[in-house]
């Protein structure tokens, strides 16, 4: 079973159209929205929920007014600045539970923290797993993991040859949690400057967890100079750009359908996508690990 | 007054803004820029600041003095992130693990703990053609940036319009960024994704109790549905930026409006005005 996980450092530089089409391209996979706090793929992919599931992850302390002494131990202890006038900010608590440890009264409990939801969904491309981290909540590496498992999980039991990752942006916990040990990580990028600024992050990320990288330009005719600095980087960097896919309003014309691009009306943008699908697909055969755990 | 620039959704322009407004309103007021998106900071790139200030960001780890350690097994016990296991004759820290709480040397029964620091990021501070500027950097390969944004934070100077630019997304980092903020300043692009991800960012904004108005980017690209949104919600749109190839070709060399197209400065000027008067409102309703 392979995994690839398709990242880009910057956000909206086109992840998630790219994993919409590679579902409608890709055979015998399972898919899988690991940006928790921010998914969108559902929205194209418009999945059937199977199975809802409570995600309890961490937790939160809870004063009690009525034994609280108000001696102030907890709020002078406290390094995330949690606790102001004997109540605690679940926003700020990041449950290390120090508080209900020290407290002199045992005034503070500890309650689990409902952080998010997870689902197994149908949809016209295969299964789909996805979830939905609670409004400002924590633990979204977590939540990553979880939906990675269940994944994996799928591909295992119905024989299912790939697991393809639509990853969130940025380079922290979750990104570290969607890129551990998979086949292949697609970095997409963009031809601006805070494009390649990320691009150079988020693979270097990638070859700190020793994931192997191929990038891909997304709207290249924007600005061809800069095209040409993500070349020079990347023959530095010993990368392959597998492909250069053109600036189109096909591609927002087709998320307002709700449709991948690929099964949106021919263009550039869909030819280059497939071509871009057949690539990942051949080193994922040739070279790419199976998928560790 | 402390304005964020959020979005939810990744890429609709967020950096943009928040150096266009920057540069925008530097004659006027006295202006900070911090960027809080510590992941992949960009806002350098746009303001390009000379850098007089490198400082690092450490978080307390906890180091065991195995003279003093009975192995007891209290510290590992009550370490809520597992970063701490006691084995026989041995403990071993995972400070990658550790959030830095120090639950485990305060209460350890022998005094055997002490804290030592490890780096985790960067703060770099300096000046860019009027403002001040301050940027966190996380390292490659750690993954908890709210320690390194806690730290851009304290930079904040009361005497100046400080503007955050945020990370993508709605979970802690967004959170820890957005907090105290006078006024979230959401940007969003007029296509279903945009719209998903404004409605949670307008969700994270409403249960911190912060104000928030919207800017469209790339208008005309899309549907109507963000507009209409925001009409429902009674969510004030405070600008429309339109789908434009040269302003897409400026954003690509890194080139605020305010410098690209000087016409755009009174819009932006228009815009804090705007939040201005949103957030006075706000403050009379509140002591009414």
């Amino acid at each position: 079973m392979k995994e690839l996980v398709v990242l880009s450092g910057k956000g909206g530089t086109g992840k998630t159209s790219i994993v919409a089409s590679f579902a409608a391209l890709a055979q015998k996979k399972v898919l899988a929205d690991c940006d928790v706090d921010a998914a969108d793929l559902h929205l194209v992919l418009k999945p059937e929920i199977r199975q809802d599931n409570e995600f309890w992850s961490g937790q939160v302390a809870v004063i009690d007014e009525e034994k609280c002494t108000e001696c102030g131990l907890c709020q002078e202890l406290c390094r995330f600045q949690a606790i102001a006038d004997f109540r605690v900010n679940p926003i700020s608590c990041e449950g290390c539970a120090f508080c209900s440890r020290i407290c002199p009264v045992e005034a503070i409990k500890m309650e689990e923290r409902l952080s998010g939801h997870w689902f197994i969904s149908d949809t016209k491309y295969g299964p789909l797993v996805h979830a939905r981290l609670g409004i400002a909540e924590d633990n979204s590496g977590k939540l990553v993991a979880t939906v990675r498992q269940q994944a994996r999980a799928i591909a295992k039991k119905q024989n299912r040859d790939y697991i393809i990752i639509d990853g969130p942006p940025g380079i922290g916990c979750p990104v570290i949690s969607s890129l551990s040990g998979v086949s292949l990580a697609l970095v997409v990028t963009e031809p601006t400057l805070s494009g390649i600024h990320d691009l150079d992050r988020v693979v270097a990320v990638c070859r700190h967890f020793n994931v192997p990288v191929r990038v891909c330009i997304n709207k290249y005719d924007i600005n061809e100079d800069n095209v040409r600095h993500i070349e020079s980087y990347c023959q530095k960097q010993g990368l392959e750009i597998t492909a250069k896919i053109p600036f189109d309003n096909a591609v927002t014309e087709a998320m307002v359908l709700g449709i991948p691009v690929v099964e949106y009306r021919a263009s550039a943008v869909s030819w280059q996508t497939e071509l871009l699908w057949q690539d990942v697909l051949k080193f994922m055969k040739k070279e790419g690990r199976n998928a560790s755990i | 007054m402390i304005i964020s620039v959020a979005s939810g959704k990744g890429g609709t322009g967020k950096t943009l803004v928040a150096t266009s407004l920057a540069l925008s309103l530097k004659d006027s007021e006295k202006v900070q820029l911090l960027d809080c998106d510590v992941e992949e900071p960009d806002a350098h790139i746009f303001l390009k600041p000379v850098i007089n200030c490198r400082e690092p960001v450490f978080i307390p780890v906890p180091e065991v003095n195995e003279q003093k350690c009975t192995y007891c097994g209290k510290c590992a016990e009550v370490c809520a992130y597992h970063a701490i296991a006691v084995l026989k004759g041995h403990v071993l820290v995972f400070s990658q693990l550790c959030h830095g709480c120090g639950a485990c040397s305060h209460l350890c029964p022998e005094k055997a703990i002490c804290e030592t620091k490890r780096e985790m990021g960067i703060i770099e501070s300096g000046r860019a053609d009027g403002v001040d500027f301050v940027q966190g950097k996380l390292t490659i390969g750690e993954a908890m940036p709210t320690p390194v944004i806690r730290k851009v934070k304290e930079k904040a100077r009361r005497d100046s319009v400080v503007i955050i630019d945020v990370s993508p997304g709605t979970s802690c980092p967004v959170v820890e960024s957005i907090k105290d903020s006078d006024f979230c300043l959401l940007v969003t692009e007029p296509t279903p994704f945009g719209l998903n991800d404004l409605v949670l960012a307008v969700e994270t904004a409403r249960k911190l109790d912060i104000p928030c108005g919207v800017v469209i980017n790339r208008a005309g690209v899309g549907d109507t549905r963000v507009e209409k949104y925001c009409i429902e919600e009674r969510i004030p749109i405070m600008l429309t930026i339109p789908m434009n190839s040269g302003i897409a070709r400026l954003y690509s060399k890194g080139i605020t409006l305010a410098e690209g197209l000087p016409n755009w400065k009174k819009d932006f000027v228009r815009l804090f005005e705007h939040i201005g008067e949103v957030v006075h409102e706000g403050t009379c309703s509140f002591k009414r």
